[in-house]
Parts: structure tokens; sequence; C-alpha cells
């Protein structure tokens, strides 16, 4: 029997090794999974590379994560908010890696990793500072910028449902990059609101179907909090 | 001359906008058109984060915070409405499939190029959230922004001296003053406020700029 549900969280992050690339899943705090980074915290890997598209906010969360001092480097598009503060110390005092994507590049980037994707021209920050010295190219008179996949060990999102195939709906806007982040990772690991029987949910609606995910452990209604 | 507040030029923009455009609108100053927009039109809104069909901000304590824009704060979806992750929603623009998106600016230069995500500043901690993909993305690309600085140094210029967020993307300017146009030929000013002289414009404006409201009225 195909049983995805992990009993725990700390059980469904417990082979997350040092220096691992965890992909990272919210916009702020919507879609942030916050019972599973807890768990990484008290499970206690370092020297990790952590994918996201905000780089923590206010105190908990991935700010909690980093100010533990698990992360060596953070890969995102807007690490700096009103309430970065935990991110702004470490950075200043450089004892944090930081490499700036534009949004929809890490959306695409992870997107092609999933897909099996070796690079693709993208026309996104092209002659600008983020483009760095990568390879361009003029294709039909418009300039693109190559672009590489990014991949994850792992993948921490945050759903609405789940059943035990791994199945998903997520709710809102809170689903921003899980199903990418689900895409692109070895074992991409759901924390749930509620786990459903197999078959409650209706195959038209499943947003990310069971095979991009490895582990799901339900953690109860989690509401946002205030961005 | 009474120069435009910043809500006459978000309603000037919301003029130009057509029904049934789907449109991005910025962070910060951009966000003020949606205000400005009657209730009779059909516009549908696009934020990054993953909707289509965005409306007002709630009532205070019927927040969702599962349900929020570009900029973290809490909005509604208006009947109609769908969510999608952000890959699909950053093909929407990518792909071309916005029909404008409105942003603000620190500078624009007479190629049309953009600059608006960073100071450049030795301290300041880069942060580009979807500005380059807003800015190359959508079929048209809209500035609104005051004409100049509040030290009064010009922000449609030659060149830009912030770093870049896109190249020859821009294809309209909205400010205090005027409605200018980015062409093959540089700036064209197309609408200027009552009471401002042509000439005016030109010295507060950092490039060549050509008079082309004629060409508008004929």
């Amino acid at each position: 029997m195909v049983n995805k549900i992990a009993e725990s969280t700390a059980a469904a992050i417990a082979d997350i090794k040092d220096g691992a690339t965890i992909l990272v899943g919210g916009f702020g705090t919507a879609g942030l999974p916050f019972a599973l980074v807890d768990a990484l915290i008290d499970h206690g890997a370092r020297d990790l590379v952590i994918v996201s598209n905000n780089a923590g906010n206010g105190d908990t969360g991935l700010a909690a994560l980093l100010k533990a001092k698990r992360v060596r480097k953070i890969i995102c598009s807007f690490p700096r908010q009103t309430d970065s503060w935990v991110f702004d110390g470490l950075y200043r005092a450089g004892e944090i890696e930081l490499e700036v994507v534009p949004q929809g590049n890490l959306a695409e980037r992870m997107r092609a990793a999933g897909a099996g994707i070796g690079a693709f021209y993208c026309p996104t920050g092209y002659g600008t500072l983020l483009a760095g010295d990568r390879e361009t190219r003029s294709i039909n008179g418009r300039d693109y910028v190559l672009e590489f996949p990014i991949h994850g060990d792992f993948a921490l999102i945050k759903a609405l449902k789940g059943d035990r195939w791994g199945n998903l709906v997520y709710r809102k806007t809170a689903r921003n990059f899980g199903p990418v982040m689900a895409m692109a990772a070895k074992v991409a690991i759901a924390q749930v609101d509620e786990v459903v029987e197999l078959g409650a949910l209706d195959p038209e609606s499943v947003v990310t179907p069971g095979i991009f995910i490895q582990r799901v452990v339900a953690v109860g209604m989690q509401a946002a909090k205030v961005a | 001359m009474q120069k435009l507040n910043r809500e006459q030029i978000a309603a000037r923009v919301a003029q130009d906008i057509p029904d049934g455009a789907y449109v991005n609108l910025g962070i910060g100053l951009p966000t003020m058109v949606a205000n400005t927009i009657s209730d009779e039109r059909e516009i549908i809104l696009h934020t990054e984060n993953g909707l289509l069909g965005m409306g007002p901000a709630p009532a205070k304590g019927a927040e969702d915070w599962d349900l929020i824009n570009a900029g973290k704060q809490a909005v509604t979806a208006l009947p109609g409405a769908s969510y999608f992750h952000h890959a699909d929603s950053f093909s929407m623009m990518r792909g071309g499939h916005l029909d404008i998106c409105v942003l603000g600016a620190f500078q624009v230069s007479h190629m049309g190029d953009l600059a608006n995500w960073h100071t450049g500043a030795a301290d300041a901690i880069p942060a580009v959230g979807g500005a380059m993909d807003l800015a190359i993305g959508a079929k048209r690309t809209w500035v609104m922004m005051e004409h100049v600085t509040k030290e009064g140094h010009h922000k449609l210029v030659k060149t830009c001296t912030y770093p870049l967020t896109g190249k020859a993307c821009v294809s309209r300017i909205y400010t205090d003053l005027a409605v200018i146009d980015v062409t093959p030929r540089g700036f064209e000013a197309i609408e200027l406020i009552a009471g401002l002289d042509f000439d005016e414009l030109v010295r507060l404006t950092g490039a060549p700029i050509l008079d082309a409201r004629q060409k508008i009225a004929a």
C-alpha cells in the first residue's frame, strides 16, 4: 500500500543532512510551512542552502532558522522587507551568503529542474546586474540570458489538504511556490491542514499530483500570520 | 500651474486602461490606480503571487492572510477570480499575456530603459522581487512617477545612473506634469497639464523631448 503520510513533522524531515539545499515554500508568510521549519530547527541540520522567495519575516519561520545560524546561503528574490531584521543583521555582518534572483526566474528555474530542462533562455534580467556574466543570445530580435535549473535535495511546502498518495490542493494565494518546488526536489514534504481519504480529492481539482510528493504530514489548521 | 497629486496621476492612468484589459499594478504608487477605476468598468487585475481577478482590500477584521497581493497586503478575490502557482503567474507576464503593467520608477531613459529596483548604494540590500519580470513581460509597460525628484533632479534621463531593471521596456510615462510616450525618436510629450509651458517641461526633462500634442489632436 502506498502511504506517504508521515506520523510527525520530526519524522518527515529526519533525514535532512547538513549542507542540504532546501526549497521552502511561501510568499511572505502565506504558504510558509511553519511547522516543518520549526521541526527543521529542532532537528539541527546546519550549513543549509535555502531557496525561498523571501529571507524571513519577523522572528518566526525562516527568520528563526536564520537566527539559529543554520543557513549558509539563501537564494531568493526579495530579502529586504520591513520585518526582515534577522536576515538584514546576518547579511550586514557577513554571516550569510545571498543570491538575488528575479521572482519569475526563481519559479521557472525550479520548474525547469522539475521538468528535466537542462537550461533555458529567458528575457528577464537581460542587460541588468542580475544577468551576471551568463551567456546571452538574440533570438528573433529579442535578447535572452541563459538560466539554469535550481534543484532541491528537499522541498518543504504547505498545502490545505493531502491524501496518502501525496495529491495536494492548496488555499488561495498560499499556493504560490508550492507546486514548482514539489517538482524540483528529490524529496518533497508537504505539511497539510488535513489528511483526507484517498478519493476525497476531486481528480479534476488536484493541483499537485502525488507523483511529485514523497511525504505528507498533517499539522492541523495553521492560519497564515499577518505579513 | 497646479501639478497633479498622486491620486490625480493614478486617475489619469486609469483613464487609458481599456475595459477588459488584464493589468498588473506594481507595488507602491501604481496600486492607487485600482482605487480610481469606476465600478461599472471591468478590468482584470493580476497579482504576481498568484491571483487574477483581484478585488479591493477587505474590511478591517475580515483579512485572510492566505489571500494577499504582491505587497503582502490583504486583498479579496472577485467572482471569476482564479488562483495559480508562480511558474504560471510569471508565464502570464513573460509570455506577453498581460496587456498592461504599471510600475513606479527611479529613472526612465529616452530609450525606454527602466531603473526601479535598486539604488546601487553600497549598504543597500538588493531585493528585486518581480520587478524585472514585470518590466519586460507585459504587452505595454507604463511608468507612473513624479517628473523630477524631491530634490529637483531629473528622472527622465538620457542614461539611467541607477542599476537597470529592464532595457527598452517602457512605452509610456505618466507624471505629475505630462503624459510622455517613449518612441524610436525618444521622448514625445502627448499631454501637458494646464498652465505648463512646453519649454518648462523641456527644462525639467533630462533628455531631448518632442512636442507631440498636435500629432495626437490631428
